[in-house]
């Protein structure tokens, strides 16, 4: 039998309404989620004191080839500070993953964010989850058209702010939702705006926890990086199953000590893990891939217990060591410790690579056609493509010089140059040279970039070669 | 087979062979069919906007255009194509005009007022790269360095047969030049060309039989030979006619440096001496327009030697 009607590879999503829930956790993420809102809606607007340069103070400016973040300059140079960045980002993910799970997507992933806000506008519009189980079940009339159609449009404009917001990051804030409105923004913002309101509103309002489920290649790959001793949220089936299984509050078994008697576990199969689950499993089915660990669970058992008067941790964080009767979790593990050298590695060499950032750089390349050239005199000549790139605040008077080399002369067209802020330039210098021994090989030389002026600034010097033909 | 057959939940095509041989209805998945019926669409849309089909010797050229100036200024407008669009975008795209701004500003200013700003000066070294490699990287080489010594001359180096000032420089590519050094070997005999080139290495510090060399003297400075007219009596050349100074270590002709003994040397400019030179620099006046040989002049000054 190749297909049947039980056994189809594809199963129609069933609607999610998840109850709300106050809790510790619930606290938690809400602490993050106003933080993480705080500083992406808010940040676009900060302004900033600078030397030269915009007045924002976190602007990706493609156009100009330059990253502004507070006081730090990227420059295209820079870039591997991004793959820097990256791997930092990924290491403390696994990093993060082994010891405590998935705590990134709980807490801090922004699907997880964002759909939290989404269920938050659903909520304040339709009303808690039996309300809108009644609505969707509802058939279609005036009260069900206005209420689902208020969410969408809300759910719209929050994902509207969001691509929006996105957009002020890579040009001057202000000056762009004024232009954006009035139809005078780059295509690129209309395009980056409408992609990401769609994105978000399919994403946070629509998909949701299938985004996690189906999609996000993390969710996939993280099982590789748990362990028995890998926080979990989990059930503690033996408490609360006992040995006859989870029973509701009977008339008799409204004590834990009639209930014990009784043969039957704390649980008493109220649902409301189920119901707070913003990805629709029962937690007490075991560890579940769909489980994102957002710990809602763990808050609705507890004030369930603590109605009760018994004590709480029925769901809880755990671990499978813990689970199966074994010690508390290990923290300090080979494998963690593993990531967290890489992680201190990348991010030492990180911090150090942007607090050496040369305040001006210079490349020098050989001009290679025709590689040397005899002069009049009998004299030899290279040639040299200097570029310079200013990353100061102010203007550099550079001046160059030559080391290395007997018997050289450097010649450029210009001696001096001034390097107005954020200039690149490139120039051309000419090494004349009369060396006692012509035998075709290369020399090492030194060019050296002086700043002059009242500049405190290092010179700046680059190793290349002079080449001497034979004869 | 059995099994499928009574399984009620699998849709068949309705027809039996054979008693019981069916065959299962499984149709495309729905998002295909609509992507696949979304494809024809578009297909049916880009023939109306784009060129598409073939009639006869021509093609449906679409209803879409491109607008562009020829190269005498007239407006042209054709059925949208890549090309003509590429064309558009050299002519107003952002890019292009910020670049025909610049120019317009290069244009405007004095040969020093370019060499004294830096970034001008880039400006125009990048632009003339690429004059230079479609118009003179064929004779001169791509960096102004022909690939040997001989027809042409190197523009990197400081010896210059026509002046390296702005001036001369401009003049040359304008105008072009017939360089002309008539031929010997039916003037003058053997020895008395071997005497003249041993004179000729003399002057540029090689070293030479004396007697040969004095022999050439005479023959250089008197009117049997006459190599003083062109060369003048201390044997530097004139811009003027384009003569050779012979007294440098520069050899646009004989290759000299590259030969390996002293006899090789001396063939090799009794070879120039015994059949002349007769060169020529086209004129690039009409095919390169004023901005575009100011460009060019910028960048032969700067390659090395300007003066």
């Amino acid at each position: 039998m190749s297909q049947s009607e039980e056994n189809q590879l594809y199963a129609a999503r069933q609607s999610i309404f998840p109850r709300s829930v106050k809790g510790r956790f619930r606290h938690l993420k809400t602490g993050v989620l106003t933080l993480a809102y705080g500083v992406y809606f808010l940040l676009p607007w900060l302004r900033w004191q600078r030397e030269s340069g915009p007045d924002q103070a976190v602007l990706f400016d493609l156009a100009g080839r330059k990253f502004y973040i507070f006081d730090l300059v990227v420059y295209p140079q820079d870039i591997f500070w991004l793959a820097g960045v990256l791997m930092i980002f990924a290491y403390l993910l696994f990093f993060v993953t082994g010891i405590a799970g998935r705590v990134f997507c709980g807490y801090f992933c922004f699907q997880t964010l964002w759909t939290d806000v989404f269920i938050f506008i659903e909520r304040l519009v339709q009303g808690e989850r039996p309300a809108r189980i009644r609505l969707e079940k509802q058939a279609w009339n005036g009260e069900k058209l206005l209420k689902i159609g208020l969410t969408h449009v809300l759910w719209l404009g929050m994902a509207f702010i969001t691509g929006l917001t996105f957009v002020m990051y890579w040009d001057n804030a202000p000056e762009l939702v004024g232009d954006f409105f009035t139809g005078k923004a780059p295509f690129a913002a209309y395009a980056t705006t409408l992609f990401l309101t769609t994105t978000t509103y399919v994403m946070a309002g629509i998909a949701r926890e299938q985004v996690c489920t189906y999609m996000c290649p993390y969710a996939r790959f993280q099982s590789v990086m748990f362990d028995r001793d890998t926080l979990i949220v989990s059930y503690d089936a033996k408490r609360g199953e006992g040995d006859k299984g989870r029973s509701k509050l009977g008339r008799e078994l409204k004590t834990r000590e009639a209930r014990a008697e009784a043969g039957v576990g704390d649980c008493i199969d109220c649902g409301y893990c189920v119901q707070v689950c913003p990805t629709g499993i029962d937690i007490r089915n075991g560890l579940q891939i769909q489980c994102i660990s957002c710990a809602l669970c763990i808050d609705a058992c507890d004030t369930i217990m603590d109605s009760m008067g018994w004590e709480r941790g029925l769901v809880s964080y755990s671990s499978q060591r813990v689970e199966e009767g074994g010690r508390k979790a290990r923290l300090l593990r080979p494998k963690v410790l593993g990531y967290a050298a890489v992680l201190l590695v990348a991010i030492s060499l990180l911090v150090w690579s942007v607090g050496n950032q040369a305040p001006f750089d210079m490349t020098v390349s050989q001009v290679r056609q025709p590689i040397f050239v005899r002069l009049s005199d009998g004299r030899i000549e290279n040639s040299y493509e200097i570029k310079l790139n200013n990353k100061t605040g102010h203007t550099l008077d550079l001046s160059f010089s030559i080391r290395g080399l007997e018997n050289a002369k450097l010649d450029m067209e210009f001696q001096k140059i001034n390097l107005r802020p954020e200039q690149r330039l490139r120039v051309t210098a000419r090494i004349k040279a009369d060396p006692k021994v012509r035998d075709g090989r290369t020399h090492p030389v030194e060019l050296v970039a002086t700043p002059g002026g009242d500049s405190s600034l290092p010179p700046l010097s680059h190793e290349t070669v002079f080449y001497v033909p034979k004869g | 087979m059995a099994d499928q057959s009574q399984n009620k939940a699998v849709q068949t095509t309705g027809h039996a062979w054979d008693g019981d041989l069916q065959e299962f209805n499984n149709p495309l998945p729905s998002w295909w069919l609509w992507a696949f019926y979304a494809s024809i669409a578009f297909a049916a849309i880009y023939w109306v906007l784009y060129p598409a089909w073939p009639v006869g010797d021509t093609y449906t050229k679409g209803v879409m255009t491109t607008t562009f100036k020829d190269s005498k200024g007239n407006e042209v407008t054709t059925g949208w194509n890549t090309r003509a669009e590429f064309i558009k975008d050299m002519q107003s795209g952002d890019e292009a005009l910020k670049q025909q701004a610049y120019l317009k500003k290069v244009s405007a200013a004095s040969y020093a007022e370019i060499a004294a700003d830096p970034d001008m000066t880039a400006f125009a070294q990048s632009m003339a790269k690429v004059l230079f490699a479609d118009n003179c990287a064929a004779c001169h080489g791509v960096g102004g360095t022909p690939a040997t010594i001989g027809n042409y001359p190197n523009l990197r180096d400081d010896s210059w047969l026509w002046g390296g000032t702005i001036d001369r420089i401009n003049d040359t590519i304008r105008n072009g030049h017939l360089g002309y050094m008539p031929p010997f070997k039916n003037v003058l005999s053997k020895t008395q060309i071997e005497q003249l080139a041993s004179y000729v290495l003399s002057l540029s510090g090689h070293q030479v039989d004396a007697a040969k060399a004095k022999a050439g003297d005479a023959l250089f400075h008197g009117d049997e030979a006459g190599c003083h007219y062109c060369h003048t009596n201390s044997g530097k050349g004139l811009h003027s006619q384009g003569s050779a100074n012979l007294t440098d270590q520069i050899w646009t002709v004989a290759d000299v440096p590259d030969a390996p003994t002293p006899e090789a040397k001396l063939a090799a400019v009794e070879h120039v001496i015994q059949s002349g030179i007769q060169r020529r620099m086209p004129a690039w006046q009409g095919r390169l327009n004023s901005d575009q040989i100011k460009l060019l002049t910028v960048y032969v000054h700067g390659l090395g030697g300007g003066q």
